[in-house]
């Protein structure tokens, strides 16, 4: 049996949805002997590899980074996940959008600064806030939405073993927006 | 008061008499468009140069209406009936009242502002509807009348009965103006059939469409034409009352009807027991606070009642349950202006004219890139060609013709393959349009389709009312989404989206407004659609 | 007005033969016999406006689909209630409220107990079809009991027909046009200082969304208590 090659990466989220990952527990064991885990913030691989089958993605995408990441996910993924309410909806990344990047950006770093002595704001490492935090399919094609916040282990663990076994499932009777 | 077809002509005669009295007359336009040239001033200047000259047991000089040729106002025309002739003339400022005061004193012509009658902008149109606009002034109820006024609604009170007229009406085939194309006489019967102690007539003056000035028009030039219609839709279905409805960004036009409206109550004309009858009709005006949808009919209604301008779910037709519940008739006002032609002439008459399927003429307001720009009364049937380069002279600036936008942000965007098409309601809608109330915009080849069509929908989008999901939302959706293409930042997945948005708009929401929003995206992307793909960047 | 005698009418719902008077309504005669029609704007007992679009339904004959809240029924109709366009036009509509505003479950009082977010589980939706649109409106929390956050509303105007029908107050009516039209109390003003107010909380009972909710109560107590309306009319009909 080839071994499904699997990517889990998280973008502008808390990690929260791949904590829920990790609480599928004793049911990983079930499912790792199916698994090569490729690239995944459990493991240590710097650069996001090529031909990878399935991309489990947590977050949305607020930054040229992580623009820049989910193109290069979508370029060598088979089918990319959308896992968690912000990578579906933006969500509490999104929350942002209405107040908008500049605004963000002079309450963070200038009006509740104690050590910016300088009052720039960071040019360089950190990646440059886009005009709007989005949710991965306005950036590029998602195959598979799988909503919550964070979304259940439950979710997770039905919707990976349905992938596996090529079976359609309803994603709404394990999770939905908020859950 | 006038009380019998016998007395109306005696108005009728002492008005022409006093005609004959003047032999001339100078006919200033003064419709909004040469209004906003200063043609009042013009008005006002001549009187008194033919005052000064002791000319004015000679020469009348009065306001009229549109003449059609906005573009090359301020249009006067000089009726000298010692000669039998008229002579217009165009482009006239206050520099010109010396040499037309003195085309009256001597009978000749000022040849330098002469405008040539015999080109196809005039001889190629059939006024009907507009025959009174341009030679009678709509603030005299007398000229209305001495030029066949009112003896419509007179013979319809003494010889003939409800039925009669709405077969009359039926017979002529005469559909909406205002848009839908509905025939005029199954509506009336729907009402009229209804039993009911109270009915209503509402005249919808509500012309929102961007380019369309065809009602504004008529109700400058020959208020009375309207409220002779209204009264006979009120005898034919059993309506006493009738409000008409007009945009308050229209005053002249308000200014005429309640003028008329006025004169017609004090002749007896409007009123209790009309020519000893026993039918009674009054008329008044309503305002519009300027919103698009209140030109949707259960909307105007809404407004009529004195709420906010929201329509409503149909059924219940406006037949059943109109302006406060009770069943109204809600006819456009060029609708209205045909009735008392109808009647005159005869249904058999009106047939005559247009084709099978639509009967009569129908007035476009021709706008855009267009040299003749102004207001055409043709019959139906006429072909978009002869309609853009025989009456509209062309292209202006020597461009080259893309498409023919009617029907304003409900209609499509006509491609000049179908330049030879006729103009009726039924081939405009074959092709993906609508007849719409008139409005014709001539669109010439430095145009981007697409920011047409986001024209049309921005103007949807600030003008949908809110109330529904469809309309609110993918009014706005489908702005934004038309932005990325003229920016030039789409996707294919949004050219999908776009198409299938557009058609959930056209058939989920509420009223008229939302149902034909998507009108304009859908008829560029079926005809224009790689200007759509042009939008779409290399990803 | 046109009264007319109530007469029971035989048509099918969903190939499905059912009964009802003259007077009801496609909705009303589908919920009676169990066949669900997704609806948001509805509350039994307010009046019918059609305007949230989700109960859209297919009537065999007719162009166009239509709203079963509003549509009367007729002998001999037959009713369509899902098909896959019509689930294509619910699901769109769903997205575009979704898109309107700021609908964040995740920090939204009534996660859990809001009938949109119901709706995406009903219809199938995990994802907006459409962009979202990113509008902020001011939160109103003036009232002593209540909050107002138009972030999280949808239009459905229950409000405002629960305090014009039942209430008999009409404090709460709209203002502005289109992707702008906002709810506001009296000219508006803010909540507190509304004066035909009468703090009786049924717009709040009758909120499907978090837009009205009550202060000083915890999420797991903010349920929306949408049976009093009806109740109410019950009980005012037996003092009759």
């Amino acid at each position: 049996m080839t071994k499904i090659r699997l990517a889990t990466i998280w973008l502008d989220g808390c990690s929260g949805c791949h904590m829920s990952f990790l609480d599928m527990d004793e049911r990983l064991i079930e499912l790792a002997p199916y698994f090569d885990l490729v690239y995944s913030p459990y493991v240590d691989a710097k650069e996001f590899p090529k031909e990878v089958d399935l991309s489990i993605v947590e977050g949305a995408v607020s930054s040229d980074h992580d623009l820049e990441m989910i193109k290069k996910i979508r370029a060598n993924s088979k089918t990319i996940l959308a896992l968690g309410d912000c990578a579906v909806t933006g969500n509490v990344s999104a929350l942002k959008n209405l107040y908008g990047t500049d605004a963000v950006l002079q309450r963070g770093y200038f009006e509740l600064a104690d050590i910016n002595k300088n009052k720039r704001y960071p040019s360089q490492i950190v990646p440059k806030l886009l005009d709007k935090v989005i949710p991965l399919h306005e950036a590029v094609k998602i195959d598979y939405f799988l909503p919550g916040c964070p979304t259940p282990a439950d979710a997770v663990y039905e919707t990976i073993k349905a992938l596996i076994e090529g079976r359609e499932i309803n994603v709404n009777e394990l999770t939905r927006f908020g859950k | 008061m006038i009380t019998s077809i016998q007395e109306l002509q005696k108005v009728a005669e002492n008005r022409k008499c006093s005609e004959e009295n003047i032999p001339q007359e100078l006919r200033v336009c003064i419709g909004s468009s040469c209004l906003s040239q200063g043609s009042d001033a013009i008005q006002k200047d001549l009187e008194e140069a033919v005052k000064a000259k002791g000319l004015q047991n000679r020469c009348r000089v009065k306001g009229v209406g549109c003449n059609g040729l906005c573009a090359n106002g301020t249009l006067v025309s000089h009726c000298d009936s010692s000669k039998k002739e008229q002579t217009l003339y165009e482009k006239v400022t206050a520099s010109d009242i010396k040499e037309l005061v003195k085309c009256v004193e001597d009978h000749s012509v000022y040849k330098e502002k002469r405008c040539d009658t015999n080109q196809p902008f005039f001889t190629k149109q059939n006024k009907v509807v507009l025959q009174n606009a341009g030679v009678i002034d709509p603030n005299e109820i007398e000229d209305y009348i001495a030029h066949g006024g009112y003896s419509a609604l007179f013979h319809v009170l003494k010889e003939m009965s409800c039925t009669d007229v709405i077969d009359e009406v039926k017979s002529s085939g005469l559909r909406g103006r205002g848009g839908g194309g509905f025939p005029t006489g199954l509506k009336w019967e729907s009402v009229y059939k209804v039993q009911s102690d109270q009915k209503y007539i509402v005249c919808n003056g509500d012309e929102g469409d961007p380019g369309a000035f065809m009602d504004r028009a008529l109700m400058e030039a020959d208020p009375h034409k309207i409220i002779e219609g209204m009264a006979i839709a009120g005898y034919a279905c059993g309506a006493n009352m009738g409000y008409i409805y007009v945009r308050a960004e229209y005053p002249l036009a308000v200014e005429k009807l309640d003028h008329a409206i006025k004169q017609a109550k004090r002749l007896g004309l409007l009123g209790n027991k009309i020519a000893h009858s026993g039918f009674d009709f009054d008329i008044e005006i309503r305002l519009g606070g300027g919103a698009f949808v209140c030109g949707e009919a259960t909307a105007l209604i809404t407004s009529i009642e004195g709420n906010r301008g929201n329509p409503r779910q149909k059924p219940p037709h406006l037949s059943d349950y109109g302006l406060w519940g009770e069943p109204t008739i809600l006819n456009n006002v060029e609708t209205l202006a045909n009735v008392p032609t109808i009647i005159k002439k005869g249904a058999q008459w009106f047939k005559s004219v247009g084709t099978t399927a639509s009967s009569g003429t129908k007035i476009f307001a021709l706008t855009g890139h267009i040299k003749n720009t102004g207001l055409v009364e043709v019959p139906m049937g006429i072909t978009l060609r002869e309609l853009i380069y025989e009456i509209g002279g062309g292209v202006s600036d020597g461009r080259e013709l893309k498409a023919i936008q009617t029907g304003g942000p409900s209609g499509g965007c006509i491609p000049v393959e179908y330049l030879d098409l006729p103009i009726d309601y039924d081939s405009l809608k074959s092709i993906g349009t609508i007849m719409g109330s008139g409005g014709m915009i001539v669109i010439d080849d430095s145009s981007n389709m697409v920011e047409i069509a986001h024209f049309f929908m921005d103007f949807c989008k600030s003008e949908s009312c809110g109330k529904c999901t469809p309309c609110r939302v993918g009014t706005t959706q489908l702005t934004l989404l038309l932005e990325k293409f003229i920016n030039k930042e789409a996707s294919k997945a949004d050219l999908e989206l776009l198409k299938q948005m557009s058609e959930i708009v056209k058939s989920a929401s509420l009223c008229g407004l939302g149902q034909t929003a998507p009108n304009p995206v859908l008829s560029t992307v079926r005809y224009f659609e790689n200007e759509y793909l042009e939008g779409i960047k290399d990803d | 007005m046109i009264k007319q005698k109530v007469r029971v009418k035989t048509f099918k719902i969903d190939d499905i033969t059912v009964t009802g008077q003259s007077d009801q309504t496609v909705l009303e005669v589908a919920r009676e016999h169990n066949i669900y029609i997704p609806t948001l704007c509805y509350l039994e007992g307010l009046s019918c406006v059609g305007s949230c679009r989700m109960c859209l339904v297919e009537i065999k004959g007719c162009r166009e689909l239509a709203p079963a809240c509003t549509s009367k029924i007729k002998e001999g109709m037959e009713v369509v209630t899902t098909s896959p366009d019509i689930q294509a036009h619910r699901n769109m509509i769903l997205s575009m409220l979704f898109s309107e505003r700021t609908h964040t479950c995740s920090v939204c009082v009534v996660n859990g107990n809001c009938e949109l977010q119901d709706k995406t589980v009903e219809l199938g939706l995990e994802h907006s079809l459409v962009p979202y649109l990113e509008q902020r409106f001011e939160i109103d929390a003036s009232h002593k009991n209540f909050v107002h956050d138009p972030n999280r509303c949808i239009l459905c105007t229950r409000c405002v027909r629960v305090c014009d029908e039942i209430e008999g107050a009409h404090a709460l009516d709209l203002v502005d046009r289109g992707i702008n039209t906002r709810i506001i109390h009296d000219m508006d003003e803010p909540w507190a200082d509304s004066q035909s107010c009468t703090s009786c909380g049924k717009c709040v009972y009758v909120c499907p969304t978090g837009a009205l909710y009550e202060k000083d109560i915890s999420t797991e107590e903010k349920l929306k208590k949408t049976d009093i309306i009806l109740n109410l009319i019950k009980s005012r009909k037996k003092d009759d």
